[in-house]
């Protein structure tokens, strides 16, 4: 009986914390703005009733590193990133900063991207080697470098608490069906989809780990694991590694496909762009 | 002469335990359980609870809870928690979980301990790989009958 009450109260202590973790702190203000980290699941993610942030799903202290920019480690690339900003590199003599009067115009542009162009699927990495190899006349950035998830994140702020809302019909479908048949497809020696994890089991421990909808309006993101801001595909090589798959290429359009899928199941979730990550 | 009949002795008794192993592909299930031992060799229930927990190896902690483990700290909330579970499944049907649960539970998140391939994109170094060899697994099956 006295055994039985025990257990009873420990359980419901372990109820009410799960609980009070993932609905006491979805509230997310960075510097006074509002941030929206749970959104109505679009329509064409029927097994979601709500999209979340990956905010909600971490411990106190990981999500306290992200309400103030003064605390967030990011802002140290986010200094660098002005920098390159203002650097001239290549053969045109030119910096960002010489066609471009304030990366402050690049506004929204996080929230739709990917996007087709012209028949191809377009991502911010691209675009970002695209102006700096045609119009500079510099050498691309690596997909996954550090100078490129500065960049990316310097423009993602300029985006920050604005809903993401990536186009999926038209031209975008072909990309967008790819990035979902990856999705589901069970990969490597452990046979775990994307699916298994973040639609099927999000909000539950992994051993010392909450799994979150492996949502990506954050991205790039600083991660405490390894002390760096980390870009979208470089996240899916991650993932991809960890359940003993061969990943695809960062770049790959099997991952600009996937990042384009990906972005849509967080439709109405604010740019948190450079959030703080486990 | 004496001793290369313990040297032969030894090498047909290693042929015998090689022969006794069922490979991956060879395992017979009947309703996702497998009743034979994949090596003959009796399971050792320390090992299998050091295989449980190693997360290089089973790693069966980062789904299931299990309070035979309670100075551990972290147990995963993925799968249903481990105790007493000798009491609801059989040895035969535990060893074919662990071989391939997806002959028990068709779309389960849980990985296949014992097979060797049918994986999209393996890694080349775990290609043709199990993730735990068949002593491995009966090690295992042997600490789960003690979960009473």
């Amino acid at each position: 009986m006295r055994i039985g009450n025990m257990f009873l109260a420990a359980t419901a202590a372990v109820a009410l914390s799960a609980t009070s973790l993932l609905a006491g702190s979805d509230r997310l203000s960075i510097d006074g703005q509002e941030m929206t980290t749970r959104a109505k699941a679009p329509d064409y993610t029927p097994n979601l009733d709500q999209v979340i942030s990956g905010w909600v799903f971490r411990s106190e202290e990981t999500q306290a590193l992200e309400l103030d920019d003064f605390d967030n480690p990011s802002f140290v690339f986010i200094d660098q990133a002005n920098d390159l900003w203002n650097k001239v590199d290549g053969s045109e003599g030119k910096s960002c900063a010489s066609c471009h009067d304030d990366v402050a115009e690049f506004k929204g542009l996080r929230t739709v991207l990917p996007r087709v162009v012209d028949g191809k699927l377009q991502t911010l990495e691209d675009i970002i080697n695209s102006e700096r190899v045609n119009r500079m006349g510099a050498e691309p950035w690596g997909y996954t470098s550090a100078p490129m998830a500065a960049m990316a994140a310097l423009i993602s702020l300029q985006s920050r608490g604005m809903p993401v809302q990536v186009k999926i019909d038209g031209d975008a479908a072909p990309f967008w069906e790819r990035g979902k048949e990856i999705y589901y497809t069970r990969v490597g020696q452990l046979d775990l989809a994307c699916a298994n994890c973040h639609e099927d089991n999000y909000g539950k421990m992994i051993r010392a780990d909450r799994l979150s909808q492996g949502q990506i309006n954050g991205f790039p993101t600083y991660r405490l694991k390894n002390a760096k801001l980390n870009t979208v595909h470089a996240r899916f090589k991650g993932c991809m590694k960890n359940v003993r798959a061969k990943p695809y290429k960062p770049g790959s359009d099997e991952f600009k496909a996937l990042e384009l899928y990906v972005a849509s199941r967080g439709a109405g979730l604010s740019v948190e762009s450079p959030s703080v990550r486990n | 002469m004496k001793r290369t009949s313990v040297l032969l002795a030894a090498a047909v008794l290693a042929t015998a335990a090689q022969a006794a192993e069922t490979s991956p592909g060879d395992v017979v299930f009947d309703n996702g359980a497998v009743s034979r031992s994949l090596t003959g060799v009796p399971g050792d229930p320390a090992n299998g609870r050091k295989v449980f927990m190693n997360r290089k190896k089973g790693n069966c902690l980062a789904c299931h809870a299990n309070a035979d483990m309670h100075d551990q700290l972290f147990h995963g909330e993925i799968g249903p928690t481990l105790d007493g579970v000798a009491g609801r499944y059989s040895e035969a049907e535990l060893r074919g979980l662990l071989v391939n649960s997806k002959n028990t539970y068709e779309d389960t998140i849980m990985p296949a301990f014992y097979r060797a391939d049918g994986f999209k994109r393996p890694l080349d170094k775990f290609k043709g790989k199990t993730i735990l060899t068949a002593q491995e697994v009966e090690d295992v099956v042997a600490y789960l009958m003690t979960l009473k």
